[in-house]
Parts: structure tokens; sequence; C-alpha cells
């Protein structure tokens, strides 16, 4: 794994402004992620990050230069061409293919995001679907449909979902909310595990203990606005956090 | 799969042929002339289905699309005497213009305001041909047929032959888009959009391909319908009643697999022409209705998917 911070960024948000009608939902955002990083976001609700990461996603339109990717500004590309470039996601209410099975769920990544190779047969393909799934303990559901997982299988099928499309950024987007403890530590674990396939992981949570124990970084956001960046321990010690998003 | 294949090409020659020496052997016009009408349903319906089934897009302009066939055949017919087969060709390149601009649509609209915008375009296109004068207008228009060429001894007995083609054509296209690449993009974002998008599914690309595939197939199937009649007019052309018949021909059916809208068409395609024939015409509306309910409440995925359903009881019966 790369060390954070000796090498170029992988994702530069800079003065990113998001407004919808007269509400400004990011303000004046900059960051940069680097490369193998494993960030933490957090925020109370409605400060703007899933606005965030719909923006680097591509879900929303940014102006120019405002999102750069391994040195590319990608804000002009729709959501598809971005995942084919290496940013996967997985949604905060659970987006499956309701009428699919969970393999073929991850089939769609395959089929789609992963540059084509004739080469690669539709069997080879299959065996790489269920080697993900095998790696999320979730290769007894492969041919259930998608609309009988339990939660936690939901959100491990996203990721799974996600994963299928090889990315080099992965954004969960609270992967872990109305899950049990129990849940929450292996969803954890399953995140870190993929930290350390050199996905730089975005974390987007309200469970405190998850992120402190994940991230390397922590940016905390109110009101569109970034008010603390830094170590875990600082961003949590900052007077402003507490005031905002502990509410003490 | 490989031998799925096998049966689907002999099933395909074997029907083809079977239409061929119907053509020869019978010589009573009528089977040709009901025929046909259940013929030319089987390829809007299919046609139908890869939109509005694969993809999730409830099209109401079946009739704007057929409408459209039917005209392109008329305008080529009067300015050119064109052959049938060049008729059927324009006929679909339109439809796939057409297709292309519907598709264009589904950037702004989803659901059930894509569906409203589609009968908006039905009204819109009849009323310009309406006030065309040079086919016809809203009196409409009396078409001489040519003289009927080797091997068919009927110029009927040759559109019959003609929409069995049109009719095998679209099921090859609907069969390979179910099992490729494109079904499989398509069902991801009928079942959620975003989502689609963010595995790496080009959504509007294949949304438009769709349209296009979709429309091309609808207007084809409209093309011979001026010669059959040997008259169009642009209230009949453009009758919703397309439309409805088509929609409620793929949702019994089911369209969940390529042969729903097939099943659906023959089924509701023949209850038509008998309860025409033997009640009137009328009814057979009433009957598509009563139908329609029935099977949105009875069986929500059509023929086949009530066959699935019974298929999958069974195997868990023997486990």
């Amino acid at each position: 794994m790369t060390p954070p911070g000796t090498s170029a960024p992988l994702l530069q948000i800079s003065g990113l402004t998001k407004r919808f009608g007269g509400f400004t939902a990011l303000d004046n955002v900059s960051v940069d992620i680097r490369p193998g990083e494993r960030f933490g976001l957090i925020g109370p609700n409605g400060s703007g990050k899933t606005t965030l990461i719909n923006c680097i996603s591509g879900a929303f339109r940014t102006e120019a230069r405002t999102v750069v990717f391994r040195g590319e500004d990608i804000t002009q590309l729709p959501a598809h061409v971005r995942t084919r470039r290496g940013i996967a996601r997985s949604f905060q209410i659970p987006r499956p293919f309701k009428s699919m099975t969970v393999v073929e769920n991850l089939m769609v990544a395959l089929d789609f995001a992963v540059a084509t190779d004739p080469l690669v047969s539709a069997a080879h393909r299959h065996e790489t679907a269920m080697s993900i799934l095998a790696g999320m303990g979730l290769a007894s559901k492969a041919n259930a449909s998608a609309t009988t997982l339990s939660q936690v299988e939901l959100r491990k099928m996203e990721l799974a979902r996600a994963m299928a499309t090889r990315p080099k950024l992965l954004i969960s987007d609270e992967a872990m909310a109305g899950l049990s403890s129990s849940e929450v530590d292996e969803v954890l674990d399953l995140l870190m595990s993929l930290a350390d396939q050199d996905i730089t992981v975005i974390m987007i949570e309200h469970i405190m203990q998850a992120v402190m124990r994940f991230s390397q970084r922590v940016m905390c956001l109110d009101a569109g606005k970034i008010i603390a960046i830094g170590a875990p321990t600082e961003v949590m010690a900052n007077q402003r956090v507490q005031e905002a998003y502990l509410g003490t | 799969m490989k031998r799925n294949g096998i049966f689907f090409w002999i099933g395909a020659a074997v029907f083809l042929i079977a239409i061929a020496l119907m053509t020869k052997l019978i010589t009573n016009e009528y089977p040709f002339f009901a025929g046909y009408v259940i013929l030319q349903f089987i390829v809007l319906a299919v046609a139908w289905s890869i939109l509005g089934g694969h993809a999730g897009y409830v099209n109401f302009g079946t009739s704007a699309f057929f409408g459209m066939g039917v005209y392109t055949a008329v305008f080529l017919f009067k300015v050119a005497g064109a052959p049938l087969l060049v008729q059927i060709a324009a006929a679909a390149a339109v439809g796939a213009l057409m297709g292309f601009a519907l598709g264009l649509l589904t950037l702004r609209m989803q659901g059930i305001f894509f569906s409203i915008a589609t009968i908006a375009l039905t009204i819109v296109i009849e009323t310009s041909i309406t006030n065309w004068r040079y086919v016809g207008g809203a009196a409409g228009i009396q078409l001489q047929r040519p003289p009927v060429t080797w091997p068919f001894s009927g110029y009927v007995q040759m559109l019959f032959f003609v929409q069995a083609v049109l009719v095998v054509l679209a099921v090859v296209v609907s069969r390979y888009i179910q099992n490729s690449w494109i079904g499989r993009g398509l069902q991801a974002l009928r079942d959620d959009e975003l989502a689609a998008e963010c595995t790496g599914v080009p959504t509007l690309r294949l949304k438009v391909l769709a349209c296009v595939v979709s429309g091309a197939l609808m207007c084809a199937a409209g093309a011979p319908a001026a010669m059959y009649l040997q008259y169009a007019d642009p209230s009949s052309a453009f009758n919703l009643n397309y439309s409805v018949s088509t929609l409620a021909m793929s949702l019994i059916g089911g369209t969940a697999h390529w042969a729903g809208p097939i099943v659906g068409a023959i089924l509701l395609g023949t209850t038509q022409q008998l309860l025409t024939v033997t009640i009137s015409s009328e009814v057979n509306v009433l009957v598509l209705g009563v139908m329609l309910v029935l099977f949105v409440v009875a069986a929500p995925e059509g023929l086949i998917g009530l066959l699935r359903r019974v298929r999958d009881k069974r195997k868990e019966g023997k486990q």
C-alpha cells in the first residue's frame, strides 16, 4: 500500500459549490484524497455529504475542473464513464437490481464497467463475480433473488457490485446504517480489507467508533462547509465539530 | 443455450415454410385477411416489448409509429409507385428516426410522464397528416394494388407472407436483445436507472437504441397495411386501438421473455378476430379491457410469468 502523503492526489476537489435554487448544499469545498487513503466523511444530516459524493460520482454535474480524478477533469463525464474510469459507489438506501439474482447484479458491472475484452468469456466473468461474492461471504446467496436478501446482505451486495467495477476509488455511503453492532463490524472488516487491496475508500458514516477505527483522515461538513479536517482524534476534539455534530 | 439456439432457428424456418405452403394450398382469401392482422399484431407486440418490457418505458404511441408506417408507404407509392419492399424499408428508416427522437425524450421524462408524451406524439402526428392534402388529408386516399408477382397467387397472400417475414425478423431481434449484454443493461436500467448508471451502464445510449429498434419495427409493420386495405385515412391509421391492443397483448403474454408478446398477440388477436366476425368490432374492445383487468389482478407478469411460477412450484414440490 502506498503510504498516504507521498504521491499525487487521486482525487482533487477544488472550489466545489453546488446550489439547488437558493439553497447552497456545498459551499466552496476543496480537498485532496491521496491514493490508498482511508478517508472518513462525517457531518450532521443535510450537511452535504451525499451531495458531495453525487458530485464525485456524476449524479450531479458541476463546474469545470472542480472534480479532478487521476489528473483528469471529470466534471463533463456522465456517471457511467466515471464508473469506468474507476469511481464506484454504494447507496445510502440500497438500490439493487430487483429483477435479478445476486450474481446477475454483479454481472451488470462486469458486462459494462470493465473494459470489454472479447477474449474474456461469459463463463470467466461469472467466475470473477463468484469470487468477489465469496470474498464478501455471499457465495451461498449467489443465485438468490436480490429481493430476498436481508439488510446486511443487501449492503454487502452493493459493495460487491461496486467492487465488480474494479474501482480505484470506492465511496461507501452509510453502508452500516441500520445494522446491528456485530453486522457493523462485519461490514467494517470488509471495507478495511478492500483498502488493503490498494483501493482508496471514502466512507460516509454516522457510527463514530466505526469512523474512528477505519479512517486515517476525517473531514467534517456542516451546512456545506468544511469545518474540520485531519486525524480522527483531532477532528473529534474540535470544538466546532462537537457543537455541530455531536450536539454538545 | 446452444441447443436452444438450433431449435429456435429450426422453428423459425418451419414457421416460414408453413406460411409459404399455406399461400399455395389455401384458396379462400379470408384466412389470409384474418391471419395478416394477427401477424401484424405479433410484430407490434414484440417490438413494443423491446422498449416497454426490457427497458420498462411504457409507450402509448404505437399507433403513431404504425400510422407513420402506413403513410410512408402511401407517400412513396403515390410519388413514385415504389414497390412494397421499398415502402417497408423506408418505413423502418422513418420509424428509427422517430424512435431516436423518442429516445431523447427519455432524457427528461420518465415513468408516467414519458407515457403521456407518447400519446401527445400520436396526436401531433395524426393532426399533421390530417392536414396534408397530398396524401389524402382527412378524407383518406384510395390505392390501387399493382399486379402481384410470382410466386404468389394473390396480393393478400403476398402481404401475409411478407408480414410473416417481419414477425421472424422482430422475434430474432428481440431474442438477440434479451440474451445479450443489451438486454442485461436494459433490465438493469428498468430496475434502477441511477444504480445502473453508477454500475457503468450507458443508460441513455441503451434507451435510445431500444427506442430506435422498437420504432423501426413498428413502422415497418404498418407499411404493408396501406396495400392490405387499399385505402388509408388518418383516423384509422393512427387509431388509439393499435396502442391499447399492443400494450394489452404484451402485458397479457408477459414481457419477461421474448415469447410472451407472441403468445399474447396470438391469443388476443385470434379472440378479437373471432369476436369481430361473430358479434361486432365494438365488443372486442370491451373484451380487451376485461382481459387486461383480469390479468393485471390475477397474473401481473402475464402468461409467461404464470407459467414460470407454476414451474418453480413444481420444482419445489419435487425437492
